[in-house]
């Protein structure tokens, strides 16, 4: 198993948990496993299928646009964070 | 040892003790340091009355060495002479005029650089003693010019320390007013200062902790029609804002300008940290190219937010303009720092400089900047 990071704006879809530990041998399979354990997170991280664009994924402390994408193997002692922008700070400013 | 001279110690006037060390007699100060420092003879040897007869014979092993000694008039260098001569030194003279005859005799005088006033060495002593400070880190820091995006929750702390740390100029965008809803973490404000603009309560605070710092006030709100004007003077811009809009005109127009930007962002208890320095690192939009939707990227009034975790980050943003500035340790340029204040955890994802970016990757270089709307679309 791996272990999934729940970025704070999706913790409502798993209930408040801040990781999930998922099976799979591969980021896709990881995230499928993620998905099937908390439905609701579907369509918050995907877009027609595929990984929404202004989300990051990283296998520990790697982008894995810069290495295999969601075919990037995960192995039981590895960390996928799941990272969309985070834009609090300030009201104003704006 | 006698505090009485001795015929051996000979006393010279100011034209002599020019011409002997003109002619190489070793120049011996034995006043103290705050004297030397406002002024000495040049190429002397500073051995205060209190070491010098602890010291001599390390700094001058040879006694035959012709040694002339001088305090402010006379006096001091004449027992410190005398206990030369009684240690051993055979060629002494002392100077029994005024020191500050001596540049009007045509004597070589220094007058060290004051990078710092006596008030900035004082007030800021503590930070001057670290070596990658100095007096020189701590000029940089007085002629140092940075904008905070924001005088809110993140921009509070930061400007508190930059201010207190004698950061010279410190800008501050920000259209608000204070609400009573915003004290519990923007402490930059108080209960005095309801309804006031926060630039004008930020000024207040600031001129209260740091009387030299000059502060900026910039009441506006940060777009793509003015963050040009905004950003252009400054050296540094701490980006503590709530809105992808401002985060991504911002960016742009900090690569176009090459300013580096701090980037801070809190939501609940959770905040993240990293430096953006333009074509050293990778930018915003190598992060994220595409802008996220509004949802996530609720604002403090609507998502909450632990009253400390803007302090934390913005500390974390001041310490990294202080890098910036200095030159000096690894900022965060290519990290996301992730702080987790629930488990009290600190993570950290590398990011990478996008070859394909709109905004700093091949191609997009010195171009012109490519519209926020256009790429985000």
């Amino acid at each position: 198993m791996s272990t999934v990071r729940i970025p704070p704006v999706l913790r409502e879809n798993t209930g408040g948990s801040r990781s999930v530990d998922v099976a799979g041998a591969t980021v896709t399979e990881a995230l499928e496993d993620l998905f099937a354990k908390h439905p609701a997170l579907r369509d918050r991280v995907t877009e027609d299928g595929a990984l929404s664009s202004f989300i990051n994924v990283y296998v520990n402390d790697r982008d894995v646009r810069y290495r295999d994408g969601l075919g990037t193997e995960v192995g039981p002692d590895d960390t996928i964070i799941l990272l969309p922008a985070m834009a609090g700070g300030a009201r104003s400013g704006r | 040892m006698t505090d009485q001279p001795t015929p051996a110690v000979r006393d010279v006037d100011t034209a002599e003790a020019v011409r002997l060390a003109s002619e190489g007699f070793r120049v011996i100060d034995v006043r103290e340091q705050s004297e030397w420092d406002a002024g000495h003879v040049a190429g002397a040897t500073l051995l205060s009355l209190g070491d010098v007869a602890a010291r001599i014979t390390e700094v001058v092993p040879d006694r035959d060495t012709p040694l002339l000694l001088h305090c402010a008039v006379g006096g001091r260098s004449a027992r410190a002479a005398s206990w030369l001569v009684q240690l051993g030194y055979t060629n002494v003279v002392n100077l029994k005029a005024p020191i500050t005859q001596w540049k009007d005799r045509g004597g070589r005088w220094e007058e060290p650089v004051q990078l710092l006033t006596p008030g900035q060495q004082r007030r800021y002593s503590r930070q001057v003693l670290i070596p990658e400070v100095g007096q020189e880190g701590q000029r940089t820091l007085l002629d140092a010019k940075v904008l905070l995006i924001g005088a809110g929750g993140l921009g509070s702390p930061t400007a508190l320390y930059l201010a207190a740390s004698g950061v010279g100029t410190i800008g501050l965008v920000d259209d608000d007013v204070v609400d009573e809803s915003n004290l519990q973490r923007q402490v930059l404000h108080g209960v005095d200062r309801l309804g006031m603009r926060k630039v004008d309560s930020a000024e207040l605070t600031i001129r209260g902790l740091n009387p030299e710092t000059t502060v900026v006030k910039h009441a506006e709100r940060l777009g793509a029609d003015n963050v040009e004007r905004l950003i252009s003077g400054y050296d540094v811009i701490v980006d503590g804002t709530d809105n992808f809009d401002t985060r991504y005109v911002l960016n742009d127009a900090a690569v176009r300008l090459r300013k580096p930007v701090v980037h801070g962002s809190i939501y609940r208890w959770d905040g993240q940290v990293t430096t953006f320095v333009p074509f050293e690192g990778p930018c915003y939009r190598c992060m994220y190219p595409t802008q996220p939707p509004a949802e996530l990227a609720p604002a403090c009034s609507v998502a909450g937010v632990l009253g400390v975790l803007p302090g934390i980050v913005g500390l974390m943003q001041a310490n990294e303009v202080f890098k910036l500035l200095l030159g000096v340790g690894e900022t965060l340029a290519g990290r996301l720092l992730m702080f987790d204040a629930m488990g009290t955890t600190f993570d950290e994802v590398r990011i990478w400089r996008d070859p394909a970016c709109p905004a700093c990757g091949e191609g997009a270089g010195d171009a012109p900047a490519v519209p926020a709307s256009a790429v985000s679309a």
